[in-house]
């Protein structure tokens, strides 16, 4: 059995990954996306009837909006685009196993970059709220011998969130291609609803829920 | 060449054999989170008029309690698949 990823191709002697070119599918798959919507909403007129196209879009849009805007409040409209941006990636990379693609999010690479954006994010805001002074002083709360403790505690933040991706998605990814090899019709079917829709829709839910907490708590 | 072969036979048993015991620590996240679903249930049957906000954050802390279950499964994939302990002997 192989779960390593598959090399693509060579890009002048750089090794182009499997993960490489899903995602690049995937980027181009939400650009098209944005560009089309973005398009209508700009030559429609107010009065005009957006269609079935327009409406899906502004449901996604407000959906999004709302749900940031119950954990994070005020903060949604600064940090609104970020978190919708990770959660529709996610979400499709999740779900790309469905159509036979290897998810990027079954790479560590992928996760741990975003984990890492998410980090910077986490850590920036904690710095332009608290100012300088105030952010290296925090490391030192409630105690001053507890600073390794409050180090540790911060770095674990990312590796927390990448590695609970990527192991709920490559440990379905494994138990799925395993009853494959046992049995290889119709039982595997139905169990798509849980290992790729289900704990998909759940885990990017979860790594975009986990960083509104993270980026609030920080302020 | 026998000697290396036997070497490296025990070495890929054992390796299963601890990605078997890794997996042991599977025990406490499904404990954490069925307690976290058994208190969500009781706060929803408690109030239904906030369940969307329960349901919401009984996630959130299962989500954090998988965390060590994660963990030890990141490393009996890493035993099975991607051994370090394998390239010690060569």
């Amino acid at each position: 059995m192989e779960f390593e990823i598959k090399t693509a191709f060579y890009l002048g002697g750089i090794p182009v990954t499997e993960t490489v070119v899903n995602t690049w599918i995937i980027m181009a798959v939400l650009i098209a996306f944005a560009l089309a919507a973005a398009r209508r909403f700009t030559t429609a007129a107010p009065e005009d009837d957006l269609g079935t196209f327009g409406l899906l879009t502004e449901m996604v849009v407000d959906g999004m909006n709302r749900f940031i805007g119950s954990t994070m409040g005020e903060k949604a409209a600064a940090f609104g685009p970020y978190i919708s941006t990770l959660f529709s990636f996610l979400l499709l990379a999740n779900l790309s196993g469905l159509v036979g693609f290897r998810p990027p999010t079954a790479d560590l690479n992928t996760t741990l970059a975003f984990a890492s954006i998410s980090f910077l994010l986490i850590q920036g805001t904690a710095l332009r709220s608290k100012g300088i002074v105030g952010y290296f002083k925090s490391f030192f709360e409630p105690m001053f011998f507890l600073f390794p403790l409050n180090i540790v505690g911060e770095l674990a933040t990312p590796i927390s969130l990448s590695f609970r991706l990527f192991g709920n998605i490559l440990g379905g990814m494994i138990i799925m291609s395993l009853l494959y090899q046992v049995i290889p019709i119709l039982i595997p079917a139905p169990l798509h609803i849980y290992f790729d829709i289900f704990s998909g829709i759940l885990q990017a839910f979860i790594f975009t829920m986990l960083t509104m907490v993270f980026i609030s708590s920080a302020d | 060449m026998d000697g290396m072969l036997l070497a490296k036979a025990i070495v890929l048993g054992a390796s299963a054999i601890g990605a078997g015991i890794a997996m042991i620590a599977g025990l406490g996240p499904g404990i954490g989170q069925g307690m976290a679903a058994a208190y969500g249930a009781q706060a929803v049957g408690r109030q239904p008029d906030a369940s969307d906000k329960i349901t919401q954050t009984m996630l959130l802390g299962q989500a954090v309690a998988e965390t060590t279950g994660i963990y030890s499964l990141v490393i009996a994939l890493i035993l099975l698949f991607a051994n370090p302990l394998i390239r010690l002997l060569s």
